[in-house]
């Protein structure tokens, strides 16, 4: 229960000035700096990976496969070919993100302005949300495979695909919100203030609807990392010996019980990196929820 | 255990915290059997958190750190017990068997996706003493017999419908079958009418009184409205922060309060003040020689709306309505849901365009203009709405929601804007420190006074005002409504003020007109229509104000 009271404001922020609140309560949420803490660590492991590496990724040992962990020069162990599976995960990190990073944006980009015009206009709403009934229509890999198929193997094609075939269920999420923030008083408000619809849209929808853009990105991206890992399995995403964790997992699978640490140290990577990105979204996401004032 | 054997129930020194902060300080009262009492309160004053505790159904962290709650022996069932210690399945014999609630919101307070039957039913099954299968015939008799004495009309029929083919009156009517179903000793009405219009009101709770009575039931009464309570108790509570500053008969409450916020509470109660014939906020010689002629005309303005799914029908919301303001005055439109009133507001902001007729602001109408006129005339009419909560973009700070019709029509420097904002929030009385909070850090008086400091930015003549101060607790109204005549007075401002709430107008307003389906049946200044009203239903509205048994 919050009770409503007006606490002075520190640093006699008057006029003109104030920010920052969103860092502040990302700072008082114990789960998004968990959250936070291990996409940092994630992603600096992936950018540090030519140094944290002790192998070139590709690097095979055939006097050496199958390894155990904490072997002597290979702490995660060996795969197969004798390929050191810590350097792979770090350099595999590094894919993984890339892939995901992309085709998130990629959703972000192109599915926010058209959930906002679809919600916002119904002349528009007629062309793009049928369209979007259509994509809806075939399951979401079917897409990316097939886009992935047309453009060649590669890890930006790759990306691009996973990230079309999530736009329209990011339309389908703005254009929802928009629907219900248009109904709502402010917008009445600034349209008898002569708002345009531009500025409605940009300066009194998009906010609003930010926290369900950041929700639906901290979905997308898990499911991109996944489906990298699943086109690269099918052929159509990076091509190996390039490591990526999808790689090591689908290769993994053929001696899962010879050597079962090649399989989960790539598959505790793949949890870790979604953890991250759930967890520091929810934060993100109640830092931008500026009616949130119960959690503390 | 229990001081008087009569007394069906006793709160003594109760405290309760949520976390470590009490909200209730250590209050006692008692009722006697078949009592009516009301415990009257602003948000906030922990009417609420007490029933809770009763009912033993404190949200979150809330729980009893000090005192009892002794309900008193049934002559037929049930023992003395102290309910700020018995066990939960002792509690949930006590509830809904013991005691009945009716609660706030008939809009969510029935599940939606069951029959309406169903749902008395429930507590009839839930509330069965004798053990054993239910027959499912009786079950179901009992169920109508219930709603058929709530007043749910044609009940038989009723009982297969679902909660959305209800009324807001008639779901309210089904929570009471629901709260009686039990046959409680003691019935809570928590707000039971706050969300409906004054004549259901009326209407429900002139039922609720007779079924009360006829049972021989006990009524705790939730309320802020005083003038409610008045007409309805035998004994009125008056609660603030979590303390009972008052307690006596409403005529003593009415006419003698002696604790200093009883005075402010009966000040401000704007039913109570209309019947003690208390003095109005309107200028009563409102003259602006400055200018001749009407700031607005509505002239034969109809709305039809088309029916869905329907070809070719459609239901006239407004029909035919015409009146003149005069600029300085205030004129409040007055409705019942439904009246139509709302969407005159919204032709004339030019939110709704009119099927046919016109509303003309110093001769123009936003719906015909276009471009620079329409701008020019955008910044003559600016509207307040209903609800602070849901008016202010809750991602903006106060500074930014204040200038933002600024930065819309572009009007001055960053720095410029900066001052004008200080000046407006000097205007509506609130401290320039809120200017970098957002809304939901501030309180529903506070925003709405945001809200009016947003719509006087561009210095308009004609405020419309959408049920500006339906929202709030009485004080707070009290205050708003001031601050708004104040405004009028230094400003010249003209107020369009659309209402529910007949009391108020008479606080407010210089003219008023009265709607009812669309249609204006009676339109007047304020002395002509309260004193000598010409529409029935205007007498029926007036009937429906609470606490005008106190006129005298």
């Amino acid at each position: 229960m919050a009770v409503e009271t007006l606490t002075p404001v520190e640093g006699g922020a008057g006029l003109g000035s104030g920010r920052g609140r969103i860092l502040s309560s990302l700072r008082h949420n114990p789960l998004g700096i968990a959250g936070g803490i291990m996409l940092l660590v994630v992603v600096l492991a992936a950018l540090l990976a030519p140094i944290l590496a002790p192998y070139p990724p590709t690097e095979v040992h055939f006097d050496t496969p199958f390894q155990r962990p904490l072997t002597e020069g290979f702490p995660l162990g060996t795969d197969d070919l004798g390929r050191d599976v810590l350097s792979r995960l770090l350099f595999g990190i590094q894919t993984s993100l890339q892939v995901g990073v992309l085709s998130v944006l990629l959703a972000v980009v192109i599915g926010t302005p058209l959930g906002l015009l679809a919600g916002y206009s119904r002349g528009f709403d007629a062309v793009i949300s049928r369209l979007t009934d259509v994509t809806l229509a075939f399951p979401f890999l079917i897409i990316a495979v097939g886009l992935a198929a047309i453009s060649g193997p590669s890890l930006n094609n790759a990306a691009i695909a996973l990230g079309i075939a999530q736009i329209p269920t990011m339309i389908r999420v703005v254009r929802g919100e928009t629907l219900r923030i248009k109904e709502s008083d402010f917008v009445l408000g600034a349209r008898t203030m002569d708002a345009s619809p531009a500025w409605i849209m940009l300066r009194h929808v998009l906010p609003n609807a930010t926290s369900a853009i950041i929700v639906q990105a901290t979905v997308i991206m898990p499911v991109a990392v996944i489906g990298e890992a699943l086109l690269s399995f099918l052929g159509l995403g990076i091509q190996p010996p390039t490591p990526s964790l999808g790689i090591m997992l689908s290769d993994a699978q053929q001696y899962i019980f010879r050597a079962p640490s090649a399989a989960i140290f790539p598959g505790l990577a793949i949890a870790a990196i979604c953890l991250a990105f759930n967890l520091f979204g929810d934060a993100l996401r109640d830092a931008f929820d500026p009616t949130d004032t119960t959690r503390k | 255990m229990l001081q008087d054997a009569e007394n069906i129930l006793e709160v003594t020194d109760l405290e309760i915290a949520f976390g470590g902060t009490p909200v209730l300080h250590r209050i006692g009262f008692s009722m006697r059997r078949g009592e009516r009492v009301a415990i009257v309160g602003q948000s906030g004053s922990g009417k609420s958190t007490a029933i809770g505790a009763i009912l033993r159904l404190l949200p979150g962290s809330g729980r009893i750190t000090h005192g009892s709650i002794v309900l008193g022996g049934g002559t037929t069932r049930g023992e003395v017990e102290d309910l700020a210690t018995a066990s939960e399945p002792v509690m949930r014999a006590i509830r809904g068997e013991r005691i009945g609630l009716v609660p706030q919101d008939p809009m969510s307070n029935l599940n939606p996706a069951m029959r309406i039957g169903a749902q008395v039913a429930d507590a009839l099954v839930a509330n069965r003493t004798t053990e054993g299968k239910p027959d499912r015939a009786q079950i179901r008799s009992q169920a109508v017999a219930l709603l058929a004495e709530a007043g749910i009309p044609d009940a038989e029929r009723r009982y297969g419908q679902y909660p959305h083919e209800f009324s807001g009156g008639m779901r309210q009517r089904v929570l009471i079958a629901i709260a009686l179903a039990g046959k409680p000793e003691l019935l809570i009405a928590d707000e039971p009418t706050s969300a409906l219009d004054v004549t259901v009101q009326r209407q429900i709770l002139n039922h609720l009184q007779s079924l009360v009575d006829a049972r021989g039931t006990s009524l705790l009464f939730v309320t802020h409205d005083l003038g409610l309570a008045a007409d309805r108790t035998d004994r009125i509570i008056v609660m603030s922060e979590g303390r009972i500053v008052e307690v006596g008969t409403p005529r003593e409450i009415l006419l003698d309060p002696q604790h200093e916020y009883t005075r402010q509470l009966v000040a401000a109660a704007p039913s109570v003040a209309a019947a003690l014939g208390a003095g109005t906020l309107a200028d009563p010689t409102p003259e602006n020689p400055a200018r001749a002629g009407s700031i607005l005309v509505v002239e034969s303005l109809v709305k039809e709306f088309a029916l869905r799914g329907q070809r070719g029908s459609s239901i006239r919301a407004v029909d035919d309505v015409s009146f003149e303001v005069e600029p300085g005055t205030t004129t409040a439109v007055v409705g019942e849901s439904g009246s139509g009133k709302t969407t005159v507001a919204r032709i004339i902001l030019g939110l709704e365009t009119a099927s046919s007729g016109r509303a003309l602001i110093d001769g123009e109408s936003l719906t015909t203009t276009r471009g620079a006129r329409r701008r020019a005339l955008r910044r003559k009419v600016q509207p307040v709405f209903q609800d602070p909560y849901g008016s202010l973009d809750p991602t903006y700070s106060i500074e930014r929601l204040i200038d933002e019709p600024l930065r819309i029509f572009g009007v001055g420097s960053r720095s410029s804007r900066q001052d004008r904002v200080a000046e407006l929030l000097d205007q509506v009385a609130l401290p320039r420190t809120v200017a970098q909070r957002r809304p939901n850090e501030l309180s529903g008086g506070q925003r709405q006074r945001v809200a009016i400091a947003r719509a006087l930015a561009l210095e308009p003549e004609l405020l419309i005002c959408d049920e500006a101060v339906s929202a709030l607790d009485v004080l707070v109204q009290d205050q708003i409504l001031t601050l708004l005549a104040d405004l009028q007075e230094r400003l010249g401002l003209t107020y369009l003020f659309i209402t529910h709430d007949l009391s108020v107008v008479r606080q407010i307003a210089h003219c008023v007109v009265v709607m009812r389906s669309g249609v204006v049946v009676e339109n007047g200044t304020v002395d002509e229509v309260f004193n000598h009203p010409t529409a029935d239903y205007t007498r029926e509205l007036l009937g429906a104000i609470p606490g005008a048994a106190f006129a005298a």
